[in-house]
């Protein structure tokens, strides 16, 4: 009914993990560590049956744009090459609340680096009004 | 189980939390008991469209289940050793033969017992509601998952941890204490409710099979019902949904898209669910203490008993709406007073209850507000500040359904077309109890 805040209802949030230099740093850094802390982390959220699923993206660099302006389409290599943070992967969780949602944003390794963010998502259902 | 013929599955259902009670009294083993009813269930779905019903349908399941359990306590080596020790025991003849506390019409009992237990406050709502579909309800893993849009193997870690944790906190497999007993129900109440709004809510496409979720929540509150027929609010709670459930086929338009209340063709509301309704909540508001169930549902009443939106006796549903908001004060009550307020006394009366709810931390940023007020609004005439909240709300809704409604309201008004005095009327069923 999309009304998870007022009655507590568990929803879908999508995190969204961006990731900028000081990820890229850490990662070559101390991969097996963030690894691990990754792996920790969906393997409790599958315990508690809040995570729906996950993926990590390719580096930016493997990126293209596709835009098509006038009929005609066009292909850019990357997002933005100026771009500081980039979109690195998302996690699927149902969770009772949102702040529930973005504790575990919070504990992601990513948060400490660049940033996550918690989107809600659109329900295929809706309550007549 | 859609390759089971209906019949058989309705009985299997019917069955699953007799046999479910009847083992967990035997062996005690909650857990344990449920998986092997789980596959007692899987089992007779395929054998018996097969070969026909067994002479005694819930002796076979008990049998069964009881084999499947020793079975599995058997192959389960260390920790288990003293228990399937106990379990060979049962020599196989006594396993065949009810034992003489599942002969008792307290097969039925089971039902009620089993619904505190899967209910209980100490699992998350998410945790009750999936296990209260599997246990009594004996819906598969896989439907439940689908039925609530998850993968399956979520759904089954959301299971089996409800039952660890009730495992863990020796959470008793019998009826609550008495000074207990109130707030308990409330808590199964609640679930069954949130049961019948996850189906109740209209989609389309692959979510059509959440539809089963409201049959489902109703034939639980019917067995409720049955089983604690003076009880004002589990009736009222079942009226509530054969009145609601009532509206489902004139709610959505065949391209998914919903139709609000008043715009609702209504020869499409299923006459037989609304009499029965009518019937149950009449009955019950002369008899029984009132509560939230019972209000909605004799508002729900109301709403059905007009043959047209505009005949609708909105004084009655206003009155309705401050006993409500007296004796369960929340601020979706709250929303849905200020439409009725709307509609008997115009909608500045409505607007200004409405401006009470602005500094409401439950409802801060939440769409049914500005969904509301921009029905307010557009009663009222003021256009181009309806047209923003209907944007709004748009915008905050996390509902496909509920997001296209509110934009094509939004471009009504912004094609200049006329005002529409009955807008508000449709907003009164905004959500479930407090």
């Amino acid at each position: 009914m999309g009304a998870g805040t007022v009655w507590g209802e568990a929803m879908k949030y999508m995190l969204l993990i961006y990731q900028n230099q000081a990820t890229q740093q850490a990662l070559s850094e101390d991969p097996d560590g963030v690894v691990a802390e990754v792996d920790a982390i969906i393997e409790e959220l599958t315990g508690s049956g809040e995570w729906v699923g996950g993926e990590a993206l390719a580096d930016a660099s493997q990126s293209r744009t596709v835009k098509v302006r006038g009929g005609v389409p066009a292909v850019t290599d990357g997002p933005f090459v100026e771009a500081k943070e980039h979109l690195a992967g998302y996690c699927l969780v149902e969770c009772e609340t949102l702040e529930r949602a973005l504790e575990i944003a919070a504990r992601w390794p990513d948060a400490r680096y660049c940033a996550m963010e918690v989107r809600p998502l659109m329900e295929p259902a809706g309550m007549e009004m | 189980m859609t390759t089971v013929a209906p019949p058989v599955e309705d009985l299997l259902r019917e069955l699953a939390p007799q046999v479910l009670g009847a083992l967990v009294r035997r062996y005690g083993d909650f857990d344990s008991a449920e998986d092997a009813v789980q596959e007692a269930l899987l089992a007779a779905a395929v054998q018996w469209p097969e070969e026909g019903l067994p002479a005694n349908p819930r002796g076979w399941l008990v049998t069964v289940a009881s084999r499947r359990l020793t079975d599995q306590w058997r192959s389960d080596s260390a920790r288990r050793r003293r228990e399937a020790t106990a379990a060979a025991l049962v020599p196989p003849d006594e396993a065949l033969a009810p034992s003489p506390g599942d002969q008792r019409p307290a097969g039925q009992d089971d039902t009620l017992t089993l619904l505190f237990l899967c209910c209980h406050p100490a699992l998350s709502p998410a945790s009750q509601l999936a296990l209260t579909l599997r246990a009594v309800g004996g819906l598969t893993t896989a439907q439940i998952a689908r039925a609530f849009l998850v993968p399956e193997a979520t759904m089954a870690q959301r299971i089996s941890r409800a039952k660890q944790r009730i495992k863990a906190t020796g959470i008793p497999f019998s009826m609550p204490p008495e000074q207990e007993r109130r707030d308990r129900l409330a808590v199964v109440l609640q679930v069954l409710y949130l049961i019948f709004n996850e189906g109740y809510t209209a989609s389309s496409g692959p979510a059509l099979q959440r539809a089963e979720l409201t049959g489902e929540a109703i034939r639980l509150a019917r067995a409720v019902h049955r089983l604690l027929p003076d009880d004002g609010e589990v009736a009222g709670l079942l009226a509530l949904m054969l009145l609601t459930d009532a509206r489902r086929r004139a709610r959505t338009r065949p391209d998914g898209a919903l139709v609000p209340l008043a715009e609702q063709d209504r020869d499409r509301w299923d006459r037989a669910s609304i009499e029965e309704g009518v019937a149950l909540i009449t009955d019950t508001l002369v008899r029984a203490p009132l509560g939230p169930y019972q209000l909605q549902a004799a508002i729900a009443a109301v709403h059905a008993e007009a043959p047209r939106a505009e005949d609708t006796d909105w004084p009655q549903i206003l009155a309705l709406y401050q006993v409500l908001e007296r004796v369960a004060p929340n601020p979706m009550v709250t929303l849905n007073h200020a439409v009725a307020l709307a509609m008997v006394r115009g909608p500045g009366a409505g607007l200004e209850l409405l401006a009470t709810l602005e500094g409401d931390d439950r409802l801060a940023g939440h769409h049914r507000l500005d969904a509301v007020r921009a029905h307010l609004l557009e009663m009222a005439g003021d256009h181009a500040a309806a047209r923003a909240s209907y944007r709004l709300a748009a915008r905050r809704t996390t509902s496909l359904p509920e997001r296209r409604y509110l934009q094509a309201r939004a471009a009504r008004l912004a094609d200049g077309a006329g005002r529409d005095p009955g807008a508000g009327a449709g907003v009164t069923r905004g959500g479930p109890a407090p």
